[in-house]
């Protein structure tokens, strides 16, 4: 199921998947990536960190310490200018590479579509085969704000050429965390 | 055809850019990539399941739907009109203090004109698609469905932008995408309510679905407090699951692509980020489409899930782009959703445009006969209002096949100081548009059924009934004569039957049920005569005919004491080249040995290829015969013949004659073939006019000293 989600999303256009082990692997990267992005509290660099069952997975001061730039509430101002949006992802799809939110709260909106790079965390364990099989897990009567998230925001809408980025993110990193096993709240 | 739509095709020729852009996509190809591993029939059938039943019940679904909205927290507004429609999200604006809109693309809100509405009442509108921003900034309607600005080119966009953001800019796509997602974002935040379409409505849960790939319909639908989505009631389908192949066929079919970045579900409203509730309202809007639905021919045409691979693949649509095919809704269903949504009379003009190849067909998700429903439109056009005099006097003459045949006999004559190695290339005066780049191919001296009558035939127990059709018969009788060989080389003996006359597939065409019903008429019994195994056709059009139209045309016209003799008809049937290759698979042909291997190329008449079905068969048999296929780019793609289309749209035909051209002098190949004499006069005259060095034949005289 991985090996099809991997190859599906990164066809998707500015998409890259990785998988870690654990949750504390998954962890160390997203702060190597905070760092390489240069993440600092400035518009148009700071990040926003949606509600996320991760979250009580580390000591959250401290890593806001270490990035200054770094937010766990999401505003739509914070949104507007952040330059990287992380959230939990409930499941993915292999057969399309896609991931489905559960959006209902506006915050996984927020920080997912405005942001320029979207940091998409999704436990290896929640992939799925496809919307048939997503429609088994999720469903309207539960889920109000479904949306199904495939590669990054793109247009082809001039001369047909490819160009990414347009309304929402132009970047898409996927974390795929093995041990990350959280029901509940997961986004 | 109205003048101002000659000379809107004559301009949409003569800028080339749309037609460019679609070719460079190179739209089969990916498409079937996205395809890989998904049965493509078992999902289209899915879905015309779907939707059709959806079709059957759409004022039950529209109440259930509002029921579980509601209970959702959804405020639902059902409108009849585009009118109601209007008036209810202006009140809304008034009552909510609205001042300005973000929208996301949606066809509902072009069809009512609803930028334009608002307008009146002092709120701006302003669309986030990029290619729909773009068409508002250029004050134009969409080209196409999906890409909405794709007749526009870079160089034009920049321009716009310019003007907009009151900055100089450089034509770079890349850049002028950053440059509209600055001017767009503000937008959304300023924004007091957020317009959307919806590509589903699912009844059971009271859900819309939205899919794009800019990401706009979620900010549309998350910033502003207020959110209304105005949606046709097609767009229902009954259930949760029912939204899965939509889905999976959606993307795929549209963009090629696997999915589209985003697809919401949108159940009930959830809180703004202030905390507050937003307010969702959506508007279920019928504007005829309940009539439509009870209507038995065109309920079919709301199986359509908006994918535009009609237009992708539309030979034509990509020559003449869409402003000229279409309105709001463009292309081959855009023809016929305007006839139900806008009026019959603006789609009777773009209906001419349909040359019937059938392309759209093949790949239609909803599996909708669009050819079939625009042919219904010019039906309804014929009989309502009849067609024009000269029009119809000549389908009056090729239905009477004594008038008709003398005719033919009397130009054998009158051409003859036009005529030269078989063709007539320069016509006088008025008619010399005709003969502009295509040749014209002259009226032989003895037709087929003189030449025939001097055939020496073997006797033997088993007999084919030769249909030969007008073409082959006054045009090309040397390939009748090479079928009678090759037929008796099989031990067949071939029966003339003197009666028959037109097929009726131009009166078809044209809309005149009654007249095609008559061609029928005329030619069942004869065929029956001397009860043949077989009946064999050399022309494509013909076949479809014998094999599938007059069954259908009787039964349409209420002549069902006929129907069992038709049917007899069509089950001994053959397309010449689809019998060969049956006789050689049979050993009843033995192809001879140690033959000069030659090239040829195989075009698909559309009439074989979509609506036959014969593609295999000839290659197998041309092959078998010993010719080498190297098969064309677009071998499927019409030539642009269509009967009559070559004189009603000479501009388009030649147009397609010419790309066909081109395909064929890239094989290589010695001769082109296609088993549709029809075709045949159009590629033979094209490959005369260029000075072509390869040779047009019917694939009869290509294999007539092949068999042993």
């Amino acid at each position: 199921m991985f090996e099809n989600f991997k190859a599906r999303a990164e066809t998707s256009g500015n998409t890259e998947v990785k998988r870690f082990a654990t949750t504390a692997l998954a962890l160390g990267f997203i702060e190597e990536f905070l760092e390489k992005e240069e993440v600092k509290d400035e518009t148009g660099s700071y990040a926003v960190w949606a509600k996320s069952p991760i979250l009580e997975q580390f000591d959250n001061e401290a890593m806001a310490q270490k990035f200054p730039g770094l937010n766990f509430k999401v505003t739509r101002e914070l949104a507007k200018g952040a330059k990287v949006g992380i959230t939990q992802l409930k499941w993915g799809l292999a057969e399309t590479g896609s991931m489905a939110q559960d959006s209902t709260d506006v915050e996984q909106r927020l920080a997912s579509a405005l942001a320029w790079i979207h940091v998409a965390i999704l436990p290896t364990s929640k992939i799925i085969a496809d919307i048939p099989a997503l429609m088994t897990k999720m469903h309207p009567k539960y889920d109000k704000y479904i949306t199904l998230i495939t590669g990054a925001s793109k247009t082809a809408d001039i001369e047909r050429v490819l160009a990414i980025g347009v309304h929402g993110p132009e970047r898409l990193v996927i974390v795929c965390v093995d041990d990350l096993e959280l029901e509940g709240v997961a986004s | 055809m109205k003048e101002g739509m000659s000379a809107s095709i004559h301009k949409a020729l003569e800028n080339q850019n749309l037609a460019g852009i679609l070719d460079r996509w190179n739209y089969p190809a990916t498409r079937a990539k996205a395809f890989e591993g998904v049965d493509f029939e078992a999902l289209r059938s899915k879905i015309a399941g779907i939707k059709g039943e959806a079709a059957g019940r759409l004022d039950e679904l529209a109440e259930t739907f509002k029921k579980n909205a509601e209970a959702n927290g959804i405020k639902v507004f059902r409108a009849n009109s585009a009118e109601a429609a209007r008036q209810y999200i202006a009140n809304l604006c008034k009552e909510k203090g609205v001042k300005k809109i973000v929208k996301s693309k949606s066809m509902a809100t072009e069809e009512i004109h609803l930028n334009h509405f608002l307008d009146e009442f002092g709120i701006q509108s302003d669309e986030t698609d990029l290619g729909e921003w773009i068409c508002q900034l250029a004050h134009q309607t969409p080209s196409h469905m999906v890409m909405p600005a794709l007749h526009l080119t870079k160089e034009e966009i920049s321009d716009l932008f310019a003007e907009e953001t009151k900055q100089p800019l450089d034509n770079d796509i890349q850049k002028l995408v950053k440059v509209a997602r600055k001017a767009i974002r503000e937008k959304f935040f300023e924004a007091d309510m957020g317009i959307s379409g919806a590509n589903i409505a699912i009844a059971e849960t009271g859900s819309i679905v939205i899919c794009t790939n800019e990401g706009n319909a979620r900010l549309v639908t998350t910033l502003p407090k207020v959110h209304v989505a105005l949606v046709g009631l097609e767009k229902l389908v009954p259930n949760y699951t029912d939204a899965a192949p939509i889905l999976a066929a959606l993307p795929r079919n549209a963009t090629s692509q696997l999915m589209t970045s985003y697809a919401s579900f949108i159940s009930a409203p959830t809180l703004n980020d202030d905390r507050t509730m937003k307010e969702v309202h959506i508007v279920l809007m019928d504007n005829n489409r309940i009539k439509m639905a009870e209507d038995p021919k065109f309920k079919e045409a709301l199986q359509c899930i908006r994918c535009a691979a009609c237009l992708n693949v539309c030979p034509v649509y990509r020559l003449v782009t869409g402003h000229v095919f279409g309105d709001i809704y463009t292309g081959g269903i855009g023809t016929i959703l305007t006839a139900w949504f806008n009026e019959l009379k603006s789609a009777e003009d773009i209906q001419a445009l349909c040359i019937g190849c059938d392309k759209c067909k093949e790949i239609c998700p909803g599996k909708i006969d669009i050819p079939g429903l625009i042919l219904e439109i010019r039906r309804r056009a014929a009989t309502k209002e009849g067609l024009p005099f000269i029009y119809k006097s000549a389908l009056q003459v090729i239905n009477n096949r004594k008038v008709f045949h003398t005719m033919l006999r009397t130009a054998s004559v009158l051409q003859k100081p036009f005529v030269k190695e078989g063709f007539i290339r320069h016509l006088p005066m008025f008619l010399s548009g005709l003969s502009e780049y295509r040749s014209l191919p002259s009226v032989a001296a003895v037709p087929f059924r003189d030449v025939f009558k001097t055939i020496k035939q073997p006797k033997c127990t088993e007999k084919a009934a030769f249909y030969a059709g007008c073409a082959l018969d006054f045009v090309y009788p040397d390939a009748g004569v090479a079928i009678v060989k090759i037929l008796n080389k099989a031990g067949i003996e071939v029966l003339f039957p003197e009666e028959q006359s037109c097929c009726g597939i131009p009166h078809w065409g044209s809309g005149s049920f009654d007249m095609a019903a008559d061609a029928a008429e005329r030619n069942i019994l004869p065929l029956l005569e001397g009860n043949p195994e077989y009946v064999v056709v050399s022309c494509a059009s013909c076949t479809t005919a014998l094999k599938k139209e007059w069954i259908k045309i009787l039964k349409e016209q209420h002549r069902e004491s006929l129907i069992p003799d038709a049917k007899k008809v069509a089950s001994r049937t053959y397309m010449f080249t689809e019998l060969v290759d049956k006789l050689i698979k049979e050993k009843r042909l033995t192809p001879k040995e140690g033959i000069e291997l030659h090239t040829l190329t195989y075009h698909d008449s559309c009439h074989a290829k979509r609506h036959v079905g014969v593609f295999k068969e000839p290659r197998d048999a041309l092959s078998a015969a010993g010719y080498e296929i190297k098969e064309m780019n677009e071998c499927d793609t019409c030539c642009g013949m269509g009967g009559s289309y070559t004189l009603k749209q000479p501009e388009i035909s030649m147009q397609m004659l010419k790309r066909k051209l081109q395909n064929i002098e890239e094989t290589g190949a010695e001769f082109v073939t296609a088993e549709c004499p029809g075709c045949l006069i159009q590629l033979r005259g094209g490959l005369d006019k260029s000075g072509s060095k390869v040779k047009a034949i019917h694939p009869a005289e290509l294999m007539v000293d092949k068999f042993k």
